[in-house]
């Protein structure tokens, strides 16, 4: 009776049969060798004479794959060997953990699915999903107790639980291993930040650090801004000085400066050399103020534009910071000593003609509110409370424009309370 | 250098938590009873054997929170990582089943103590449960460690008691150090006793787990390490109490055998209302604390070794198994001391026995799990540790199986 399906606890310690259908031994592992084919399983690893020699079968030296056996057409085989390209399912995957890039979650492999395809006359195994619940557990309770037919019949009654080797991740903290094993982190560049920092919470330092070393700077600091400032600590700790300096730039001034004050003082400085001048300046001068202040609080990522400015002008101050468009949704008006004269709308500006001064947009009622750089946190608090803010301007001792703390800022420190 | 002491001092208070609560929980419904009944009976004589026992606590907890902050992984993710599933779900099995056992004995300490006071079972064995239950699914894991860390601080109640029963200070400080052996099958049992429960299973379980929790890596190691030791201590610090307490009102008003830890406490009734209550207070802490850890830890080590969601930062849907086994654990640890005339005393003599099968095997893959290179890097265990490792673990394999055989003795004429 042919199957279509095996799963990797069936394949194990099935008997593989030379040309004469004589037992040379039993299966030990499956091995995938990615940078030659991503989901056909290359070789398997065979014990043989009583366990002592391993020997390795190519995939294109078997025959036929059933559950009460492997036939081989070919047994030349060669003795075991290491190989750096090789991914061996026993060793390497079973029972750790992977990324379900699907599901978003880190899930410990308990079993793993094959299909028997017929190619050119003779059986190979794909990778088809990887079992996790469970009807894996059973599977992997009863193997080798209970013959493999009765246990597929008991397991029809549990539902099965997989995720599709597509959607895997495998998690390898080398980063040339990684490369020889074609691992990629394009299912990970891909996830929400948010969702991407949920799972690097899951796993353990050396795999969050190797992680966040891996993927995508840009997204790599948008992940890491969604972590605990701890946490955010320990990892840009562990990475070389360089590479914490290029994740920093990325992340917003605040919170790189958020990060950087939980380093130690001689590592934080060591970062700070390797970031470019104009970043560095903004962290720099962030760094200076208390956490608790309105001055730790805020960020520099505003744009200012001076009263006599024309809405065009202030318009094109709009498109020179594109970076910035999809968060602010306020322009502040400044005198000629960069002193905080008052705060509009975005809005107004696209409802106004570009010929008109900025400084008539501002109506009589308009109040601008704002905070001294040393004021509490406390007292940032009540402001964004009583006045129902999304944006709040700071100022230094002398009324000029330092910076602005968002919603953002304030709903990360009522969440960390 | 003032801000470097400031900052190690700061880190020693971000990692305090897992150490101290493993350590104190271990002073447990179960323990104060053994501590009583060996001051109650033999006085100070046993109080030597508190020092090794600090030791061979701070040795096998160490090794876990090592691993914990090394690898960032529980003991039982690294148990299925390297040891496969089967070996997991039968050393999981062991864990729920003697953890039930210990959830009822501290069920049956809540009740008894309370008992004390006239309120009936049936009133605080419910209320208990149903706080236990709520503590821990509605709340995060910070919240639940500082409850837990206050209810570490209820311990001193121990030490007060301790010097309202004005015992002999002369002879406690002479027995603390010198060592006494008589062949007396009594006292080798209490030896064998005192020893063998001073490091249980899911202590290894859940300290590691609550080490990898709460964040700590190796960089703040050696903070969580001093915090290790100074939990074990503490813990010895109450025994000692515990023991002096009995000796000084107990035992020097005639040595006699006590029926379980509430007796203890009544002894102390002619020392005082306070010295009484003290102790009865100290008793219901202790068991309702227990009895909030132990199904909380087994639910965790169950649900990662056989990788299910876990966490009580998950709600109910994300981790159903998580919370099921929680649940099932609390109300049958309680439900059972509410059913009239049920064999509470055989069932824990026979958590003993499932005990002793299941310690040699933690301790065991711990310790090659910590000379694992691949896992701890340098981290791994020198020679001269793994030397002191292995021994501690010897004898304590040798004691436990000595307290199967005397539980299954008991067991037998029971």
């Amino acid at each position: 009776m042919a199957e279509e399906i095996l799963y990797l606890t069936e394949l194990l310690g099935l008997k593989v049969y030379d040309l004469r259908r004589r037992p040379l031994g039993r299966v030990r592992d499956a091995v995938l060798v990615p940078r030659l084919h991503p989901v056909r399983v290359d070789r398997y690893l065979v014990a043989g004479g009583g366990g002592y020699t391993w020997l390795y079968v190519r995939h294109d030296q078997v025959a036929e794959i059933t559950l009460e056996g492997i036939w081989l057409r070919d047994e030349l085989l060669v003795p075991y060997h290491a190989d750096e390209y090789a991914l061996r399912l026993v060793r390497d995957v079973l029972d750790q953990q992977i990324i379900d890039a699907q599901g978003r979650k880190v899930v410990r492999v308990t079993d793993i699915t094959f299909e028997i395809r017929r190619e050119g006359g003779h059986d190979v195994l794909h990778v088809l999903e990887v079992d996790i619940g469970m009807r894996a557990v059973l599977r992997r309770l009863l193997q080798g107790w209970v013959p493999r037919r009765w246990i597929r019949r008991l397991q029809q009654r549990i539902p099965p639980n997989s995720i599709r080797w597509e959607l895997c991740n495998i998690v390898e903290p080398d980063p040339q291993r990684r490369l020889r094993l074609n691992i990629s982190m394009d299912l990970l560049e891909q996830m929400h930040p948010a969702d991407l920092a949920d799972i690097v919470e899951e796993l353990s330092p050396e795999d969050r650090e190797a992680i966040i070393e891996a993927i995508d700077t840009e997204v790599a600091a948008e992940a890491l801004s969604e972590l605990d400032p701890e946490m955010q600590a320990q990892i840009i700790e562990s990475l070389d000085a360089g590479k914490a300096a290029d994740i920093l730039e990325e992340m917003a001034p605040d919170e790189a400066a958020d990060v950087l004050g939980e380093l130690e003082e001689e590592r934080s400085e060591e970062i700070l050399e390797e970031m470019e001048s104009a970043p560095k300046a903004e962290v720099e001068e962030l760094l200076e103020y208390d956490e608790n202040t309105a001055g730790g609080l805020m960020n520099t990522e505003f744009i200012a534009v001076h009263e006599d400015a024309t809405v065009a002008d202030a318009i094109d101050a709009l498109r020179q910071r594109q970076d910035l468009v999809d968060t602010i949704n306020m322009v502040f008006l400044t005198d000629t000593d960069d002193r905080l004269r008052a705060a509009l709308p975005v809005g107004r500006l696209f409802l106004a003609r570009p010929s008109t001064k900025v400084a008539e947009l501002v109506r009589e009622d308009d109040e601008v509110i704002s905070v001294r750089t040393g004021e509490p946190a406390e007292r940032v608090l009540e402001l964004f409370d009583k006045y129902n803010l999304l944006t709040l301007p700071v100022v230094d001792e002398e009324g000029r424009l330092a910076g602005v703390i968002t919603a953002d800022d304030i709903i990360s420190v009522l969440r960390s309370r | 250098m003032l801000r470097r002491l400031r900052r190690h001092i700061a880190l020693f208070f971000a990692v305090i938590g897992p150490g101290f609560i493993t350590a104190m929980v271990d002073n447990d419904a179960g323990g104060i009873f053994t501590y009583s009944q060996a001051g109650a009976k033999y006085g100070y004589l046993p109080l030597w054997t508190l020092a090794p026992i600090t030791l061979l606590l701070v040795v096998t907890q160490e090794m876990c929170a090592r691993m914990g902050a090394v690898t960032g992984k529980g003991l039982s993710d690294l148990i299925r990582e390297e040891f496969g599933l089967r070996t997991t779900f039968f050393v999981m099995m062991l864990l729920v089943l003697t953890n039930l056992a210990n959830v009822m004995a501290n069920f049956a300490g809540v009740a008894s103590s309370l008992e004390l006071f006239g309120v009936s079972r049936y009133v605080t064995v419910p209320l208990a449960a149903a706080g236990v239950w709520l503590l821990v699914v509605k709340g995060t894991y910070e919240r639940v460690e500082k409850v837990f860390l206050a209810a570490s601080s209820v311990y001193v109640c121990y030490i007060i008691s301790g010097f309202m029963v004005k015992p002999d200070w002369t002879q406690a400080a002479i027995y603390s150090v010198r060592p006494v052996l008589m062949l007396e099958p009594g006292y080798l049992t209490m030896l064998v006793g005192m020893v063998g429960t001073s490091v249980a299973p899911w202590m290894q379980f859940y300290l590691q787990a609550a080490v990898v929790e709460k964040g700590i890596t190796a960089r703040e190691y050696a903070e969580s390490r001093l915090e290790v030791i100074v939990g074990c201590i503490a813990m010895t610090v109450i025994a000692f109490f515990i023991i002096v307490a009995c000796a000084g009102a107990i035992h020097d008003a005639g040595p006699r055998d006590i029926r379980d830890a509430t007796d203890a406490a009544l002894g102390l009734k002619p020392f005082g209302q306070y010295a009484f209550l003290l102790f009865a207070i100290g008793l219901f802490n202790a068991s309702l604390f227990a009895a909030c850890i132990l199904p909380l830890s087994t639910a965790y080590s169950v649900c990662e070794g056989l990788g299910f969601e876990s966490g009580v930062n998950k709600g109910f849907r994300e981790a159903p198994v998580f919370y099921w086994l929680f649940t099932l654990l609390i109300g049958v640890g309680g439900g059972v001391i509410l059913i009239p005339g049920f064999p509470l005393v055989k069932m824990i003599l026979l958590s003993q026995v499932i005990n002793g099968a299941l310690l040699p095997l933690v301790l065991i893959y711990m310790i090659l799990l910590v000379n694992k290179e691949r896992l701890m890097k340098k981290w791994k265990n020198t020679r001269f540790y793994n030397a002191v490792g292995w021994t501690s673990v010897v004898i304590l394999i040798g004691l436990t199986v000595a307290l199967v055989i005397l539980s299954v003795r008991d067991l037998m004429a029971a």
